[in-house]
């Protein structure tokens, strides 16, 4: 199995290269990626020296192009495909069907990934991405069981990749609008979710808000943690009892399940991250570089050491992981 | 496009609720005599909700159709097990009535079996070029992405492929997200594997506050709402001028034929009682989207 790793900045990039990345992802610096934030991304400059350095090194680059362009941004997304086909890198990330379309009429040696923002969870939906565009892999979006996900596997034609470990969206990716219903932006219009630009932290008698867009998310007592306001992971009331409606704070991490994603014939693990830090980035690659190795050198006597599961759960949200969908009893 | 458009019609989108079947069937035997013109009917959030099954389905479709209707069946929004593809597969090869995809495996089975499809909302239809690609397979009307402005719809529909046509999520809590989780089940602490079919004691979804108590989003299954209604009645006059065909209202569990007649009076142009509609929805009313702001904005 591929590790792709998350590269939000050139420093980024080196250090899950020299970590044993076998691919990277990285978007523009704008809102044809998903990761649309401030000081995120790179401009030509820095992505011709992170193509140099990771070729240099005999890995691979995927661009991410994973929003949706409404009518008048259309030109960004259709130049950004050119600028990628014109880079030739070893891959485009992408979600909209008219990216999609545009990409594989245009330069139709561009190898296509359905980025896990293309929402498609069954074969079905893949055949149809695949008959119509060519799609060579998908990313699975966080909504399946482990036997889902191996039943997808069998049926398709398109090489799986998978979530391993990182910031857990809990919804179907590419049709969530949590961030837009209370704040005007959402993945897919605008690249982020929860724009930071909305995020107000306040400080009270009885302790710290975070709010989004104005909506209180949560309120954290004094020495609790303020976590960033997702609204997945916000506390609120249901016939007077507050709770993580949703979600808690929390990461997935799937080491556990490595020989069995490898039996079901997933090609790829994808660690999500590339708003957070180089040493983060470092860090995290190192681990799973160092799992992949052992469960294609032990089989199935692999068990994940205790330091990569401390390493990786002291680095989670609210330091705590799961194995979400994938697990049944998580649903 | 066309510059002039005809007056829209009316929809009544799929019940996204779990209602009891006699319920459920007295519904749509009142939306009979609604001055609707089209009903989609079918489960497009829970796979497990099976009090109405594939046969009282078709039999409300056969008596809308016979009132008059124009019928659409609608499918499952999120597609995990093999046995939803099944049911699906059912749906698409119908061969009676036209067919609301909400997922992309839908499209793929409809344009493979070349029978003319709807898109409904959480088919992401962001741009012109997406409605060529789809209308290639055979789509005939799409429903906006309920996050996208009245501008947005105008844009795209200027670069729409001729004949297809428009809808837009004119009434309702809105879908917002769609899970693997059962936020039911886990609001009375069970999982989802046995849950108890809870979500049949919320016919309008459960209702999420914050904690300085604003209503904020509504649970229903594995779907998150709005906890507003949306309600573009005031916007009715300004649709009218907009390339809009078709306008969405979304069952609720009491007044849903008021809003249909409030809509449809609206559309002739005549006065309606808009407090009353406001008065029947759960906790308020909400028309940020179409307006380009925060979903949950009122202008």
């Amino acid at each position: 199995m591929q590790l792709i790793c998350p590269a939000g900045n050139l420093p980024s990039l080196k250090g899950a290269i020299d970590q044993g990345a076998d691919a990277v992802y990285l978007g523009f610096k704008d809102d044809t990626n998903a990761r649309n934030f401030a000081g995120l991304n790179f401009t030509d400059r820095t992505l011709e020296q992170g193509l140099d350095y990771v070729r240099s090194m005999g890995r691979q680059v995927y661009i991410a192009l994973n929003t949706y362009p409404q009518p008048d941004g259309w030109s960004r997304w259709q130049q950004a495909v050119d600028r990628a086909a014109e880079l030739q890198v070893d891959a485009l990330i992408a979600a909209d069907m008219g990216v999609l379309d545009y990409a594989s009429s245009t330069y139709p040696d561009l190898p296509l990934h359905l980025s896990v923002q293309g929402s498609a969870t069954n074969y079905e939906a893949l055949a149809y991405y695949h008959e119509r565009f060519g799609i060579r892999r998908a990313v699975l979006p966080r909504v399946l069981s482990m036997s889902q996900v191996r039943h997808v596997a069998e049926n398709t034609p398109v090489e799986i990749e998978v979530f391993g470990f990182g910031s857990l969206c809990i919804m179907a990716e590419g049709r969530c609008l949590l961030s837009s219903f209370a704040a005007g932006q959402s993945p897919n219009t605008h690249g982020c979710c929860s724009p930071a630009g909305e995020v107000r932290y306040v400080e009270t008698p009885t302790g710290m808000e975070t709010r989004l867009g104005g909506v209180l998310v949560d309120q954290v007592g004094p020495g609790e943690t303020a976590g960033y306001p997702t609204i997945c992971k916000g506390r609120y009331e249901a016939e007077g009892k507050t709770y993580y409606a949703l979600e808690e704070p929390t990461s997935l991490n799937t080491l556990d399940l490595l020989p069995e994603l490898k039996a079901a014939g997933v090609r790829a693990i994808k660690l999500e991250g590339r708003q957070r830090s180089p040493a983060y980035v470092k860090q995290i690659t190192g681990v799973w570089r160092a799992a992949l190795d052992a469960v294609e050198r032990e089989g199935d006597s692999y068990r994940p050491r205790a330091e990569w599961m401390s390493i990786l759960g002291a680095v989670s949200e609210g330091q705590q992981t799961t194995l979400g969908a994938y697990h049944r009893t998580w649903q | 496009m066309n510059q002039q458009h005809s007056n829209p019609r009316l929809s009544l989108g799929p019940n996204q609720y779990f209602w009891p079947a006699d319920r459920q069937q007295a519904f749509y035997e009142a939306v009979a005599e609604s001055p609707v013109d089209i009903v989609y009917l079918g489960e497009t959030v829970c796979s497990k909700r099976r009090l109405y099954r594939f046969d009282d389905w078709m039999n409300s479709a056969e008596m809308l159709a016979e009132a008059g209707k124009e019928v659409v069946l609608s499918t499952l929004a999120l597609l995990e097990a093999e046995s939803e593809l099944k049911t699906l597969r059912r749906i698409c090869s119908n061969g009676r009535f036209m067919v609301e995809a909400n997922d992309m495996a839908a499209v793929r089975l409809l344009a493979r079996n070349k029978v003319p499809f709807v898109t409904g909302p959480t088919v992401n239809v962001y741009n012109g070029r997406t409605l060529s690609v789809l209308a290639e397979s055979g789509l005939r009307r799409w429903v906006l992405p309920v996050e996208l402005s009245a501008d947005t719809l105008t844009a795209i529909m200027r670069e729409a492929p001729d004949g297809v046509e428009s809808e837009i999520f004119a009434f309702g809590r809105m879908p917002l997200a769609m899970s693997a989780r059962c936020y039911t089940a886990r609001a009375h602490e069970l999982p989802k594997d046995d849950c108890q079919y809870r979500c049949i004691d919320y016919p309008d979804g459960l209702t999420l506050r914050t904690k300085e108590g604003e209503s904020f989003l509504a649970i229903n299954g594995i779907q998150t709402q709005s906890a507003q209604t949306q309600n573009l009645l005031d916007d009715v006059d300004e649709i009218r001028r907009l390339p809009v065909d078709v306008l969405r209202i979304s069952p609720q569990f009491r007044g849903t034929n008021e809003v249909i007649e409030a809509f449809s009076k609206r559309l002739q142009g005549l006065p309606v009682d808009a407090d009353r509609l406001e008065k029947a929805m759960p906790v308020g009313s909400c028309d940020g989207y179409w307006h380009g702001n925060a979903g949950i904005a009122r202008r």
